[in-house]
This record gives C-alpha cells, sequence and structure tokens, in this order.
C-alpha cells in the first residue's frame, strides 16, 4: 500500500482528526487501520479500492458492469446542473458511478460483490446503481454465487425524479428473484444507509451486517427531530441500537469483517465447495 | 356538498363562478333578465379557465392533489365496490389506521382493497395519522396481498400519502425493512395487482403499494421520489423554492406516462376531482375495469413475468459499447 503513505486522496496531509472523537491520526496508521480510528473505534467512510483491497483475495477482483453512465433524463437543474454534478463526483471519486461491481474471491470463496462509494453523490441510488445492481444479482444467478453488497448511501438520488424511486423496485425485485433461486444475499450497511436504500435490497439481506455505530434508517435524524419535535436520544438509528431492535442480524468491526464473511460463506457450501449444493 | 376551498391560483375563477350564480339568482324572474350579462361572464370564466388550467404548473398539480376536499381511498370504495368488509388485522404491532384494506365486490365480483387513508377533518386526519403509515401498516398491507394472491383475487391499491412516517416507533419497528418486503413480495404476487395514485404518490411510502402489473394515475395527482418541499430544501436550501423544485422532479401524471412509469392517466373534471367527484369515481371505476379485464387474461405466470420484465425496464443511463 505504499502510495498512500504520503497523500491520500479525500484526506488532508500527512494526518486526519476523527471526527467522532477529535483526536488526530497519522493517515499512514489510518490506512493501516482500514479507516477504524485507533483511539475511539469510529469507523470512517473508506474509499472503495481501500474496501476491495481490504476485503478480497490478492488480485482476486474483477469488475463488471463497467461504462454503464448516467445521463440527465430530467434534464435537472438546481443551483447547479445535474450533468455538472455528476462530472465533479467523477472528478472526485474517480468513478464513474456510486457503485462498484465485480467477482472476486473471499478468503477463498468466490462471490459476486457491490461496493456503494458515498463520496460520489452521497451514494445515491439512481438509474445506473439501480441497473448494476440488478444486474450484480443477475450475474449471481448465472454464476450460481453467493451477493454481497456493501451500502453506504443516502438514499435514491433526487435528480433522476421518479426514475430513482423506481430502482428501489428493480432492485428489490431482483433480490427477490435470487431468494427463489436460493441463492444467499448478505447486505452490509456501512456508516450511512438511509432512505430508498434502507427501504430497498439493502434490508432483504439473507443476512444483515452492520459496521459499528453507523447511521442507519429510512429517515434522517433531522427529519425525525423536526416531525416528532423532539430530540432524538443519543445513539437512535444506530447499528448498536438496531441490533437491540432484531431489525439487523449482527455488528461486525471492519477487521473482522474478511473473517466473518468467509465463516458464512462457508455455511452455504455444499460438499463439493460449490453453491448448488444448497437446495 | 359543502362548497369548495379555493386554492389561491384558483381565486379569480371562484369569484366569477359566485358572480355567475348571484346573476342567475336575481335574474330568476321576468322582471329582470341579466341572460345577457351572464353569458358574457360565462364565456369569460370558460377563457379563465383556459388559462388557468392548461397552463397549470407542477406545484399547482400539487395543491390539487393535496386539496383537503379531494376525494380519498374510502370515498372511491365507498363509490366503486360493493360489500366492503374491512379486515383491520395486520397480526403485528398494532391496527394502523393510515392504511384500510379488506374485501370488497367490483361489479359482483371479489376483489381485495387496500390503500393509504388521509381522512377528513382535524380529528380523523389525526386519528389516520395523515395518510403516514407506520412499519405495521405496510406489515397489514402485505398481510392482504398475501391474502388476495391465496384466494387467487385481484389486488386494487389507492395511493395517496405525504409519504411513510418519518418518526421514532417506525423506525424502531423497521420502516425500511417493512417497504422493501413489500416491494419483494409484490413482484411475485400470481395475483393481477392494479394501483392507482389518487392523490399523493409520496416516495417509498407510496411504492410500498405501488408495484403493480398497471400502475395508473389521475390527471392532477403528483408521484415522486421526494416532496417538492423537502426538495428545494435540500437542493436548493430554501423551501420557497418547492414550485421550481416541483418542476424539476418531473412529478405530474404527464411526466410519469412520458418516463413510462405509468400507464394511464384517469383524466379529471376541470379544476380537479373535488370537483366533481362522482364523474371522478366513474373514470376511475372504468380504468380499473378495462385494466383489470386485461391483465386478467394474461396467465398468472407469464403475468408475474412481465411485471418483471416492467420494472427492469425503467431507468435511463447509457451504455458504452
Amino acid at each position: 500500500m505504499g502510495w498512500f503513505t504520503t497523500k491520500i486522496k479525500g484526506l488532508p496531509e500527512v494526518a486526519t482528526k476523527c471526527p467522532a472523537c477529535e483526536e488526530v491520526v497519522f493517515n499512514k496508521d489510518l490506512v493501516k487501520n482500514l479507516y477504524v480510528c485507533s483511539h475511539c473505534g469510529k469507523h470512517l467512510r473508506m474509499p472503495t479500492a481501500m474496501r476491495v483491497e481490504a476485503l478480497c483475495d490478492e488480485n482476486s477482483f474483477e469488475e463488471f458492469g463497467s461504462g454503464i453512465l448516467p445521463s440527465d433524463p430530467l434534464s435537472f437543474s438546481d443551483s447547479r446542473p445535474y450533468a455538472e454534478r455528476v462530472e465533479k463526483a467523477q472528478e472526485k471519486t474517480q468513478s464513474e458511478e456510486a457503485i462498484l461491481t465485480g467477482v472476486g474471491s473471499i478468503q477463498g470463496n468466490k462471490v459476486v460483490l457491490g461496493f456503494f462509494d458515498f463520496a460520489f453523490m452521497g451514494g445515491s441510488m439512481g438509474s445506473v446503481v439501480g441497473e448494476k445492481i440488478a444486474r450484480a444479482a443477475r450475474k449471481s444467478q448465472e454464476l450460481h454465487l453467493p451477493l454481497i453488497i456493501f451500502s453506504a448511501s443516502g438514499g435514491a438520488r433526487m435528480h433522476e425524479g421518479i426514475l430513482s424511486l423506481m430502482q428501489m423496485v428493480k432492485t428489490g425485485q431482483a433480490i427477490a428473484q435470487l431468494s427463489k433461486s436460493h441463492i444467499p444475499f448478505v447486505s452490509v450497511l456501512c456508516d450511512p444507509t438511509t432512505g430508498g436504500v434502507t427501504a430497498s435490497f439493502a434490508m432483504l439481506g439473507d443476512i444483515i451486517i452492520a459496521e459499528p455505530k453507523a447511521l442507519i434508517g429510512f429517515a434522517g435524524p433531522r427529519v425525525i427531530e423536526q416531525t416528532i419535535h423532539e430530540t432524538l436520544p443519543e445513539g437512535f438509528q444506530t447499528s448498536e441500537f438496531l441490533l437491540e431492535k432484531g431489525v439487523i442480524d449482527m455488528i461486525v468491526p471492519r477487521q473482522d469483517m474478511r473473517e466473518t464473511l468467509a465463516k458464512i460463506l462457508s455455511f452455504f457450501k455444499g460438499k463439493d465447495g460449490s453453491y448448488h449444493g444448497i437446495h | 356538498m359543502e362548497s369548495i376551498e379555493p386554492l389561491g391560483f384558483e381565486s379569480k375563477i371562484y369569484e366569477l363562478e359566485s358572480k355567475i350564480k348571484e346573476l342567475e339568482k336575481l335574474s330568476d324572474g321576468d322582471t329582470l333578465d341579466l341572460s345577457e350579462e351572464i353569458r358574457k361572464l360565462e364565456s369569460k370564466l370558460e377563457e379563465l379557465r383556459a388559462q388557468t388550467y392548461q397552463n397549470i404548473s407542477a406545484w399547482e398539480i400539487t395543491q390539487i392533489a393535496r386539496h383537503p376536499q379531494r376525494p380519498y381511498t374510502l370515498d372511491y370504495i365507498k363509490a366503486i365496490f360493493d360489500d366492503f368488509v374491512e379486515m383491520h388485522g395486520g397480526r403485528q404491532f398494532e391496527d394502523d389506521h393510515a392504511i384500510v384494506g379488506g374485501m370488497a365486490r367490483l361489479n359482483g365480483e371479489p376483489v381485495v382493497v387496500i390503500g393509504h387513508e388521509k381522512g377528513r377533518g382535524t380529528e380523523e386526519k389525526i386519528f389516520r395519522n395523515f395518510g403516514m403509515p407506520h412499519p405495521e401498516g405496510y406489515r397489514k398491507a402485505l398481510r392482504l396481498m398475501q391474502f388476495a394472491n391465496k384466494f387467487y383475487r385481484p389486488l386494487v391499491l389507492f395511493i395517496d400519502t405525504p409519504g411513510a412516517y418519518p418518526g421514532k416507533g417506525a423506525e424502531e419497528r423497521g420502516q425500511g425493512e417493512a417497504i422493501a418486503r413489500n416491494i419483494f413480495e409484490m413482484s411475485f404476487l400470481k395475483c393481477p395487482i392494479i394501483a392507482i395514485v389518487i392523490g399523493e404518490g409520496g416516495s417509498g411510502g407510496a411504492v410500498a403499494l405501488g408495484v403493480g402489473d398497471r400502475v395508473l394515475m389521475l390527471e392532477n395527482s403528483i408521484y415522486s421520489v421526494i416532496s417538492p418541499e423537502g426538495c428545494a430544501s435540500i437542493l436548493w436550501k430554501d423551501v420557497s423554492k418547492s414550485d421550481l423544485a416541483a418542476k424539476a422532479l418531473k412529478l405530474t401524471s404527464k411526466d410519469l406516462l412520458d418516463l413510462k412509469v405509468v400507464d394511464q392517466v384517469i383524466g379529471e373534471p376541470i379544476g380537479g376531482a373535488h370537483r366533481d367527484p362522482e364523474a371522478t369515481f366513474e373514470s376511475v371505476k372504468s380504468a380499473i375495469e378495462k385494466n383489470l379485464k386485461e391483465v386478467m387474461k394474461v396467465d398468472p405466470e407469464e403475468r408475474v413475468a412481465e411485471r418483471f420484465a416492467k420494472y427492469s425496464r425503467m431507468g435511463v443511463f447509457v451504455e458504452e459499447a
């Protein structure tokens, strides 16, 4: 990981202040620690490329679904045109869209993977994200491999209006199709996962995992506070809160993610090592 | 019916209407003939109506969609169906009054009807939580959908909600999961599903009742990923820009038909459904009959496949060769 030691994209020079405990952490330590603050354990938002590297066996990840690019079906413009926002986001993240999909191995277990990039317009789900998730589900079915999606998203992308809303159906039905074929879907919720992503595929995992202290909910905390006219208690809508309420299955720290996923994946395998033995 | 509350942009029309009515009253006897005057005003009214409603903005349509006198789900159920038997039991946390549903008959044929209910008048609005369901509401709806599926009854869904309720209990009980689960289950229901947006199609809270073989929309209803106010306050940082947001979001029935998200727009009386509810009920009823007849002709497996294919096509993107 030599190229990370000096200037890291999206991080200030040399050191970073933890947004939770405000302690200063050296970038090289932060990277080594998978973007987890060594002082308070806060799981910072992690660049997609690093997540792939931390999770997949070396050189095992192969992207599919590249070249599916956002258009501007509504000719949407607020203070700036949507098309311009997309360009900016692409420049900033060096990604085509808010999700990366591919096939990779986790400790020898081949899987289909999706990774949201929150840095790309808040990880919002528009037509491209919906399509890539639907194709990832299809790929899972074709290859008879489990699907794992790491979500980090503010929800549906407003700039594509109703078409974004319809991606909830598109992704939800894609998971339903997978489910009919007895192919496991593991949903990993990272900070933050809200809105139309929470209200579609992300809550449809056969197993739902969350990273520690992630903000996970349908409505954002500000909207709730404005609606009920009271301040929400500390820790409301965190992973820990949702575990307590029975909404998610487990909380897995980033350092243990790879091993835990490998363990989970092996559960679904038949004696011949394939996922065909499930039924 | 009680008098209709005009919306801001309609005030001139209503003024003129009441003036005409007054003149008609005066003109009743033989002594005073104002028919010439009335005719003039009527043609002026015609012009004014055309001006107002033909160039109606998305924001004005939003106001019609939310008009407090607009017919709600229970009004449609009462007018269109017979023998409605409401089923309250979602077998969950509690009965959610923001969603109503049950067995009913359409021209004698048994169907299952479900819809959001906003409630009329302050007291009922509070009782109905303004048509904003909690998770148990969606789970009640799901139970009724599965009930319809089990007994091979068509499903008719009425959509009219500002959105799923953003509250504490809703989050604790898994609002996101409840909506997601409905989408998941609806995509493989074998019974025919007709969904009709009758007022507000508020985001995920609407989609949870909105996966259908046919999705219809009343002319002056809206269907959107976010409310114009929500969008304006996030993207414009100014809620007074809601009119701009409404336009940008492309949330009208015409927009949605163009975007192929809905299959049919049901026309409304000029000025909106509340100006002539009976005529609206008639139009909605015949739209349900027509669409139901068509989708019932299709073999159930095929119907599910077509539904899946329809939603698979939704979305616009560029694909590099």
